[in-house]
Order: structure tokens, then sequence, then C-alpha cells
């Protein structure tokens, strides 16, 4: 086969990925999204690790690796976004901005127990619906 | 116990007493007072006897090698001759005599302690000064008669004028004490040793390089220790420390450890002619202007430290006149009576409740409350204002006879000149410092009541309160040397070098017609002016307390009820009427303080608000802005952190793809 084929569909997979992580509100779809762009990337070594007739079939081999820790990783993601969602009744990326620097303390000194007080507020906020949804 | 011993226990036991004191003072109050007392005592005692053992012997010389420095070593080093020995009993007397005064005047006072084991290390000091053999060791001791001198006119630091007094008097004399240290380095430099003797040696076999520098540059140490014009002017200023203190540092020995310097040097100063006018000019214009500024003083203490500086005045010239004979026997006689004025002057200022001579002249009661008061200081004046047969006449006679010999040119290596300025200064002085001395005496003693009813509180609240005896005492054994010091004079030759002291016929009758005639012209102008005399604003007189803390009081309120801490506007003060339109000036010392004001005190403020304003506004808006830049562009930055992952990944992309491209162009 043609190493054109297994190349053109990773690199679609991949922008299809990408696009998804860069444009989806839904964490978990940002998740899938970043799935979507892993499997390319395996493709990617598979066909290569073909083409080059590699005796020791690394390519292969970092497959599986890859696929172990993708495995991993969206474990720990879903858990992440499962808590998130606990907490604060929404899992829309665009929400999630307690890491902004919301610009009303200039020094240095006072950002710190603004933010804590900010993400405290947003947590109790959140409390009832999480804890409905709980 | 052998002659060296007992020379060095003279200044270790006010040592060992004055860290005793600062250690277990404030735990065990009990000994604080025998703890002061008894080793001064001990250590006058034992003055006394390495005097009697010393004798008019040849001088005795032990060293030991403190430090060897690698150039020129420091020696341990003990001197004893004729003027070291009498002036260490002198010391030790006065040290005493202060040492017991202060127990009744200053009995109540919480820092007495520290105030005692003060007193202690400025005797031991002293005494180290005085019998010390090398330089190094001699200037150990000066300087902690400084520091000393520092804490202790700062005793009263609540009060704004002994805190500006303590610092004048500390930076007035380093800054003459800078240049001595350097003249001291010059001149072991050129004798190769720091002991006296040696430098002695070098000078006579001529082996001085620069001697004119030299003595110049000692001259301006002497000059501020001894108070002596231009750096006198922390002296009267130094009034503001408590009585005792005025008697024992700043009348008795602190302020003639100068001229005992220049005694025992007097070989190197000799050698150069220049420096011998320097200091006889300087001691001119020190005699005559603080006589005149002495004539002119409220403040009974101010009156006695310019008449301290005039009489320092006097043994520099003895000493510009090549006889240091003359000088220490002057030192001898003034270190007793003006310890007893200055004692004599704490009493009256207790009982008066006040420092002010237009007060006191206002009295009428003084000496009926203090008669020994009066008596002594009587005597005491009578020997500063030079009359016979007290004490300083014949002293004062001895430099006058110096001072002839000299103007007459016997004297090798003096010019008559020399001896004419110091005779003219000396002779007009005397004339002046009876005045003064009459003056003192009238304001102080003999006022009386205005004919406007006196204030009704006074004559009981007065006599309830008696005047400790240990502070009378003391001024009775301060006035046998006042009175009797004088007879000496035809002994000591042996003990010093030899020069006869006895006065001579011709100076005597114009000292002792001089003196008549200040006395009198000041009675008969007491007199013009009594007429005058009208009722005066007094300061508040507090005298049922302590003392010292009377004194202090009245130091405080002088200036806020005369409005100067000098004068004081009285009509009937017979040296307004003497002076006349010089009194203002003399008042103020001829306006030396605004002098130096103008001179340095502005420029150097003047530099430090430059200083200010550079470090405020120069160099300040530098570190604002190094800060300030960093602030600027973490507001912009900022304003990219949303808190969106998804604008970071979107960045992240973009600069990957832009690297890519760029590697992709590069390649």
């Amino acid at each position: 086969m043609h190493l054109g084929y297994p190349a053109v569909l990773a690199v679609l997979l991949f922008c299809v990925g990408l696009y998804g992580v860069l444009a989806r509100r839904n964490a978990i779809l940002v998740l899938m999204s970043v799935e979507l762009m892993l499997n390319a990337v395996n493709l990617n070594l598979v066909a290569f690790d073909v083409w080059l007739r590699d005796t020791l079939h690394a390519g292969q081999a970092l497959t599986l690796f890859t696929i172990t820790i993708a495995a991993a990783e969206i474990g720990i993601g879903l858990a992440i976004v499962l808590l998130v969602y606990r907490n604060r009744g929404t899992s829309d990326v665009d929400k999630l901005t307690d890491l902004a620097d919301t610009g009303t303390e200039p020094d240095s000194d006072s950002i710190a127990p603004t933010t804590d007080n900010a993400a405290e507020t947003a947590a109790d906020q959140a409390l009832p619906a999480g804890g409905q949804t709980a | 116990m052998t002659l060296t011993t007992l020379a060095a226990l003279v200044p270790a036991l006010p040592f060992l007493a004055s860290i005793a004191g600062m250690l277990l003072g404030r735990r065990a109050p009990g000994f604080v007072q025998p703890m002061a007392v008894l080793p001064t005592l001990a250590s006058f005692v034992l003055a006394v006897i390495v005097a009697v053992r010393q004798g008019t012997g040849p001088a005795t010389d032990v060293g030991t090698r403190l430090t060897p420095t690698g150039s020129v070593p420091v020696d341990l080093a003990l001197h004893l001759d004729g003027f070291a020995v009498l002036i260490a009993v002198l010391v030790g007397l006065v040290a005493t005599c202060v040492q017991v005064y202060s127990t009744g005047y200053l009995r109540d006072d919480p820092r007495y302690p520290s105030y005692a084991a003060l007193v202690s290390l400025f005797t031991s000091a002293m005494m180290l000064v005085v019998y010390s053999g090398d330089l190094m060791v001699l200037l150990v001791g000066w300087e902690v008669m400084g520091i000393c001198s520092y804490f202790l006119v700062g005793h009263y630091w609540e009060t704004p004028e002994a805190r500006s007094a303590a610092v004048k008097a500390f930076l007035v004399t380093k800054l003459g004490d800078v240049p001595f240290l350097i003249g001291i380095f010059a001149l072991a430099a050129d004798a190769g040793t720091f002991r006296i003797n040696g430098i002695l040696t070098t000078a006579a076999s001529g082996g001085l390089h620069h001697p004119t520098v030299i003595a110049l540059l000692l001259l301006a140490g002497i000059a501020g220790k001894s108070a002596q014009f231009p750096l006198h002017t922390w002296l009267p200023e130094a009034m503001a420390g408590p009585t005792p203190v005025s008697a024992l540092i700043h009348a008795a020995t602190m302020v003639a450890a100068g001229v005992y310097f220049v005694a025992r040097l007097l070989p190197v100063f000799m050698l150069s002619t220049a420096a011998l006018a320097v200091l006889a000019a300087m001691a001119a214009i020190t005699m005559i202007g603080s006589a005149l500024a002495a004539l002119a003083q409220d403040d009974i203490k101010r009156v006695l430290a310019y008449s301290t500086i005039g009489q320092l005045g006097y043994m520099t010239a003895a000493l510009a006149v090549g006889n240091r004979s003359a000088a220490v026997f002057h030192l001898l006689t003034h270190g007793a009576f003006k310890a007893l004025l200055f004692l004599g002057a704490g009493v009256v200022i207790h009982a008066a409740g006040t420092n002010s001579l237009a007060a006191t002249s206002r009295m009428g009661d003084l000496r009926r409350r203090v008669p020994d008061a009066m008596w002594t200081m009587g005597i005491g004046l009578a020997a500063l204002a030079a009359l016979p047969p007290f004490s300083g006449f014949f002293s004062k006679e001895s430099v006058l006879r110096a001072a002839e010999d000299a103007a007459s040119g016997h004297v090798g290596h003096v010019p008559s000149a020399i001896g004419w300025t110091v005779l003219v200064a000396g002779l007009l002085t005397a004339l002046l410092t009876a005045a003064y001395a009459t003056r003192l005496f009238l304001l102080a003693f003999l006022g009386s009541a205005p004919r406007i009813a006196e204030a009704p509180e006074g004559g009981a609240a007065h006599d309830a309160h008696a005047m400790p005896p240990v502070m009378i005492t003391v001024l009775w054994v301060l006035a046998i040397p006042s009175l009797a010091l004088g007879v000496t004079g035809g002994v000591l030759p042996a003990w010093f070098d030899g020069t006869p002291l006895t006065p001579t016929l011709a100076t005597s009758v114009l000292g002792i017609g001089l003196a008549l005639v200040g006395v009198l012209t000041t009675y008969a102008a007491w007199r013009a002016a009594a007429a005058r005399r009208a009722a005066l604003a007094a300061p508040p007189a507090h005298t049922e307390i302590e003392p010292a803390a009377t004194e202090a009081y009245a130091i405080a309120h002088h200036e806020q009820v005369y409005g100067d801490i000098a004068a004081a506007a009285d009509p009937a003060d017979p040296g307004r009427l003497l002076l006349g339109r010089l009194h203002r000036h003399a008042a103020h010392g001829f306006h030396l303080d605004a002098v130096y004001t103008a001179l340095f005190v502005r420029p150097v403020l003047a530099a430090a608000g430059l200083v200010r304003f550079l470090d405020r506004e120069v160099v300040e808006t530098y570190v604002q802005g190094a800060g300030a830049t960093p602030g600027l562009l973490g507001a912009i930055v900022r304003r990219v952190q949303t808190g969106n992952v998804q604008t970071y990944l979107s960045a992240l992309l973009a600069g990957a793809v832009v690297l890519a491209v760029l590697v992709a162009a590069g390649a």
C-alpha cells in the first residue's frame, strides 16, 4: 500500500483532533479530540514502521507505548473533568478560567489571596449545583 | 611596695572602681557610694605617697613593651617627675572632693551609679595621662577623658541644652584631636619611638625634621582639649552638665591636660619660633576675649567657664614664653581654686534655685543662707583675681615674671615680641579678671531685694531644706589650698625646672595695682547701677528637690525666662555698665558661634541637603524606574492571561507553526 493513504488519513485525523481541542467547549469532547490526535500519531508510527521495514519494529513498540499512556491519560482526564463538573456544575472549558489574571490587584503580594478568594466564592456558588448533580 | 607599683595603682584603682560601678551599680545600690569615693580617695593617698617618695629626686622612668607593632613600638611606660606627681596629687584631691560632693549633690539621681563610675573612669584616665611616659598610652587616656566628658556633659540628656552641649563638646574636641593624632605620628616617625624621653632626646639632638608642622598639628589638639581660641566654644556650653562635673573636668583637670601635654613636650615646641608665636597669639586672644565674655555672662557657671578659658590662656601664655614651671604652678593653684568656685557655685545654684546672676542679685538673703559658700567662694574669687596673699596671686605673678623675662630677651629661642604680647595681654586680663570676679561676688552674695516686694514664697521653704553637709565640708577643704598654695612658690622650683617662681617687684606692683583698679571700678559700677535695680522676671525656683535637679531645672528655664542662654536684660548689672556697647557681643562670646554657624554648619547642612536631594530625587528615580518598568511590562503581559486553556493552546500552535515555517525557510 502506498504510504500516502495512511499519511493523509493521519493528517486528516490530526487536524480534526486539533480543531476539536481548540474549538470544542465541552471538556469531554476536548479529551476525545486529544485521543484523535494521539491515534493519528499512532497511525503514522505504524505506517512508517512498515514503510521503513524496521527489523526492531520500533514504531509498533512505540504505538503500544502510546496507547498505554493514552489510556492512563484519559482515565485521569475523565476523573478531573468529573470532579470539576461535580464542583462547578459545568464542564464548559470557557468558564473554567480561575487562572486568569483579573488585573484588579497590580502588586504581586495580594494576587494569591485574591485568587484564592475568587476560587472560594466560585466554589461556594457552584456547591449547590454540584450537590444536586452528585 | 615599690614606687612603680604605687604609681601603677594610682590610675588602676579608679579604673577598677568604675568597672565595678558599671557592673554592680544597679544590683547593689548600697555599695555605689563607697565604691565611688573610697578608690578615688585611696588613689589620692597613693598619689601623695608617690609624690613624697619621688620628691625632688631625678625623674623615675620604667617601661614595659606593650605591643610590638612592627615599626614604632608602643610601651606601657611610667614617667614620674616633679610635674607629674604634683599634678597627680591635684587631680586626686579634686576628684576625691568631687566624688564626696556628688554624694550630696546627686543623692537622689537615678543615674548616680553610672555617673560615679564615669567620674572614676575619668579620674583614672587623667592619672594615666599624667603618669604616662608613652605618647600612645597618653593618647588612650586623652580620648577616654573626651568620651567621659561627652557622657557627663550629657548627664541630663532629657534637656535639649545638655544633648546639644555634649555633642558640641565631643565634636569640637575631636576636631582638634585629628590633627593631634597626625602630629603624634609625625613626631614618632621622626624620633622612632613613642616614648616621651626618646622624643625629647631626639629633639635636643636636632633629629626632628619638621618641628613647626608637628608643633602646629599638636597645638590643634591642645586648643581643643584646653579650650583655647578658636576651639574654645564647647566649654561654656559644657556647663549644661552637673556642677561637680564642671568642677572636675571642665575646670581643674581635663582642660589642663592640654597644658600638661605642652609642658611635657615643651622642648619640641621650643624648636619652632612660629609655633611659640601661634601659641602666644592664641593665648593672648583667648585671655582677653574670654575675660570680656566672662564680664557679660549672666549664668554663674558660664562666668566661671569663661574664666577657666582665660586662666588656661595664662598657662599657655607661660608655655609660649618657654616657662613650664610657671604654667604648671598656675595649673595647680587654678585647679584648686576653680574646683572650689564651681562647687561653691553648685551650692549657690541650689540655694537660690537659679543659675542667673540677675536673679541672685535680687535675693539679698543668700549671704545669710549659705555663708560658707560666700566665704569660700570669696577666697576662690580673690585667688582668681590674683589678690595677695591668695594662691592665684603667686602663680599669676610667676607667669607674668616669665613673660617679663622673655620680653627683656633673657630667654633663649623666645623672641621678645612674644614676651611683650604675653605680658601686655596678661596684665590686661588681670584687670578684667579682677573685674568679673568682683562682679560675680557682688551679684551672687551682696544682692538686695528691690524696693518692690519680693515674691512672697521664699525664706521658710528654703530654710526648711538644709544644704547637705558634705557639700559645705568639701568647700572648706578646697579653700585651704586656694588660700595657702601660693606660699609653695619658693619650694616648687626644686620640684620643677629650677626656674624661680617668686614674684618680682615690678610685676607685683603692676599686677596688684591693676587687680585693685578692676575691683574698685566694678564696685563703683555696681553701686552706680544699684539705683537702677528693678524687679525682673526670675526663673521659677525649685530648691526643695535634690541639688542636681535644681540645677538641671535652672539651666532648662534660663532661656525661657530671659530669652537667651547666656545673657539677661538686667540694667543693674555692673558688667553692662562697664562694657557698654560691647556687652551684647561679649555675652555671646563675640558671636564666634554665629561665625562658625555661617562658615561650617550652614555649608555642611547645605551639602547634606544636596545629598538628600540627589538621593531622594535622582537615585530614587532610578530605583523607582527599575521597579516600575517590569511592573508595566507585567501589566501588559497579564492581559494575555485569560485563563482559557484553548487560547493558550492556539498561541502555542501558532508559535509552533511559525517556528516550523522559519526552520523550513532556513533549510
